[in-house]
C-alpha cells in the first residue's frame, strides 16, 4: 500500500482537517510504519468468524415513548458562542 | 493513614468537622498540584459547598470522602475539557451517571484531573498540563489517567479516584504510580456523561491506595443506567472459594527483574499460552479505538461547545479551522488513521479484520476461563520512563507499550492492577484479569497478595 502525500490529503480533506507541509512530511513515514505493523492482523485466522462490535452481548435498551425531563434550551445552548433568537447561529451553508 | 470506611464512619459520627477538614484537603492538593500538576481544575467552590451539605446530612456511603475526577467525566457547571484545546470554556449542563451516584453518597469532588488529550496516550504527556511521577519528578505518571494515579498515590487524606480505561489508561498509571487501578467488566459501570474516545472500549473506573477501597466505589458506581446504550443490566457473579491461577506465559518476555517480582509474588499458579492476544491485541486495539475515536471526534466543529473561530467562512472551511487548530498532532495523527481504516477500499482489510479478529482474543481468552479464574501478567513491560525517553519514541514505539493492557481491554474483561513492589524506588504493578462479571474473584485474588 502506498502512503503518499495525495492519499494522506484525501484522508484529511475527509476528516475535516488541514495539516501544513511541515506536518504532512512528519505523518507520512510515522504512518507508513504503523499501518505496516497493523497490517500483521491479515495472518490472523479470523476471516470466518463474526465481527465482535461489542465486547460483551449488549441489548438494545428502549424506553417507553413518554415524556421525560431533558436540558432546557438555555442549557443547550449555555455553551455555543454563537447563537441567536434561541438557536445555535453557523456558519453560510450555500 | 486512616482507611476510607473508618474516616467515613467518623464523618457519619459527626466526629470530624468535614468543612474544616476540606480547607485542610485543598490546601494540600494545591501544594502539591504546584509541584506536580495532576489536576486540571481544582474544584474549591464545588468542595466547599458540598462540604456543607454534608455537615447537614451525614448518611451517605461517600459521606464526606474526597474524590478526584479525570477530565473527561462530566460534572455539572465545572469546566470539563477532556484534556484538550478543542474544549476549553465547556462547562457541561448535567452530570455524569457516576457523579449523580457520589454525590448523592455524600462524596465531595476536589477537582478534575489531569490526562492526556481524549485519552489519546499512554504516558499523559499529550496534554499541556503533564503529570509527574510521585516517585521521580522527571518520569511519567503513565496515561492516560495520568493525574489521578498521582494524586491517589501523593494524597495524605483519605481519597478515591475516578479514571477511565479504553485500552489500559486505568491499570497503566495505577502501575507506573504504586496504586490500586480497578478496570470492570465493560457495561457495569453507565458512560452517560464519559466524553467517549472509543465507545465500545471505554469503561469507568476506581483507583485507590488499597485494593478494598477501589471495589467499595466500584460497587457504588456500578448498575444500569437506561441514558447508556451498552449498560449492562445484570448482577456480578459470586466469588470462588478456591481461585486457578495461571500466569500469561508470553507476558513475561520482559525486563528480567520485572518478570522475577511478579513470579515472587503469585503462590500456586500455572502457565497459560494466548499466542492470539500477544500477536494480535497492538493491531486489533489501536485500529478499533482510533476508527471510533475518528467518528466520535466529528462531532468537535466549534458550533456547539468549546473553542470557536468567527463565521465569516463557508461551512466546511468553518470547521476545518476550528479543528485544524485546536486539535493536537496526536489528535491530529489518530483521526487520520481511524478514517483511514474505515474508508472505502481500506475498510474490509482492516476495520472489519479487526473486529473479527476481536472475536478471536475474545475466544482465546473465555477459553482460558473455562480452566482457570484469574490470568495474570505485569501491567507494564517497562519502568515509568523519563520524559527524554518518551520524546524519543516514534507513535508507533508508544503504541507498542500498551501490550499488555489493551487485550483485557478489547474483550471488556475486568482486571486490576496492584503495586507488587519497587525495583530501583520505582513501582512496579502486577494484572490479574478475570471473566466478565467475575470482579469479586478479582476482589477475592487481592487477598492473597
Amino acid at each position: 500500500m502506498e502512503i503518499n502525500k495525495e492519499l494522506i490529503q484525501k484522508v484529511v480533506k475527509n476528516a475535516r482537517l488541514e495539516l501544513t507541509e511541515q506536518e504532512i512530511k512528519e505523518f507520512i513515514p510515522q504512518i507508513k510504519e504503523v499501518l505496516n505493523a497493523f497490517s500483521k492482523l491479515k495472518e490472523a485466522s479470523s476471516n470466518n468468524l463474526e465481527p465482535s462490535f461489542q465486547p460483551i452481548e449488549v441489548k438494545n435498551i428502549t424506553r417507553d415513548d413518554k415524556i421525560s425531563s431533558c436540558l432546557t434550551q438555555d442549557q443547550a445552548l449555555q455553551n455555543a458562542e454563537h447563537k441567536k433568537e434561541g438557536f445555535f447561529k453557523g456558519p453560510k451553508t450555500i | 493513614m486512616e482507611t476510607i470506611q473508618n474516616f467515613i464512619k467518623q464523618v457519619q459520627k459527626k466526629e470530624i468537622n468535614i468543612v474544616e477538614h476540606t480547607h485542610k484537603v485543598l490546601k494540600e492538593i494545591k501544594k502539591i498540584n504546584k509541584e506536580y500538576n495532576y489536576f486540571i481544575n481544582i474544584t474549591e467552590d464545588l468542595a466547599l459547598n458540598s462540604a456543607e451539605k454534608v455537615k447537614k446530612n451525614q448518611n451517605g456511603k461517600l459521606s464526606g470522602l474526597f474524590i478526584s475526577v479525570k477530565d473527561d467525566i462530566c460534572v455539572k457547571d465545572i469546566e470539563c475539557t477532556c484534556g484538550s484545546e478543542i474544549l476549553k470554556t465547556y462547562k457541561p449542563p448535567f452530570n455524569a451517571t457516576v457523579i449523580e451516584k457520589i454525590i448523592k453518597e455524600g462524596a465531595i469532588i476536589i477537582g478534575k484531573t489531569s490526562q492526556d488529550e481524549f485519552g489519546f496516550g499512554s504516558f499523559s504527556t499529550n496534554t499541556k498540563t503533564m503529570p509527574k511521577n510521585p516517585f521521580d519528578k522527571s518520569r511519567s505518571c503513565g496515561g492516560s489517567s495520568g493525574g489521578s494515579a498521582g494524586i491517589t498515590q501523593k494524597i495524605s487524606f483519605p481519597h478515591l479516584s475516578l479514571a477511565e480505561s479504553t485500552g489500559g489508561s486505568i491499570a497503566n498509571p495505577a502501575s507506573f504510580c504504586g496504586v490500586t487501578g480497578l478496570t470492570p467488566t465493560y457495561g457495569l459501570v453507565s458512560r452517560y456523561g464519559l466524553i467517549d474516545y472509543a465507545s465500545s472500549l471505554d469503561k469507568i473506573g476506581a483507583m485507590s491506595k488499597n485494593p478494598e477501597d477501589a471495589f467499595y466505589l466500584l460497587d457504588i458506581i456500578k448498575g444500569f443506567d437506561p441514558r447508556d446504550q451498552t449498560s449492562l443490566n445484570k448482577e456480578l457473579n459470586k466469588p470462588k472459594n478456591k481461585l486457578k491461577i495461571a500466569i500469561i506465559k508470553e507476558s513475561l518476555n520482559i525486563n528480567k527483574e520485572i518478570k522475577d517480582l511478579i513470579l515472587s509474588k503469585v503462590k500456586n499458579y500455572d502457565l497459560i499460552s494466548l499466542p492470539n492476544v500477544e500477536k494480535y491485541s497492538i493491531p486489533t486495539y489501536y485500529i478499533i479505538a482510533l476508527s471510533e475515536a475518528s467518528t466520535n471526534l466529528a462531532k468537535y466543529t466549534g458550533l456547539r461547545y468549546g473553542q470557536t473561530e468567527p463565521l465569516n467562512k463557508e461551512y466546511n472551511e468553518f470547521f476545518t479551522e476550528v479543528r485544524s487548530k485546536y486539535f493536537s498532532k496526536e489528535s491530529k495523527r489518530r483521526i487520520i488513521l481511524g478514517t483511514f481504516a474505515r474508508m472505502a477500499g481500506y475498510r474490509e482489510a482492516f476495520y472489519l479484520k479487526a473486529m473479527k479478529t476481536r472475536t478471536l482474543i475474545i475466544n482465546e481468552y473465555k477459553k482460558a476461563f473455562q480452566k482457570y479464574d484469574i490470568l495474570i501478567s505485569p501491567t507494564m513491560p517497562i519502568l515509568p520512563p523519563k520524559f527524554t525517553e518518551i520524546n524519543k519514541l516514534t507513535p508507533l514505539e508508544n503504541y507498542m507499550m500498551d501490550i499488555l493492557t489493551v487485550g483485557p481491554n478489547l474483550a471488556g474483561l475486568p482486571h486490576i492492577s496492584l503495586n507488587s513492589g519497587f525495583i530501583n524506588k520505582l513501582p512496579i504493578g502486577l494484572m490479574a484479569i478475570s471473566d466478565h462479571l467475575n470482579e469479586n474473584n478479582l476482589l477475592e485474588f487481592t487477598k492473597t497478595i
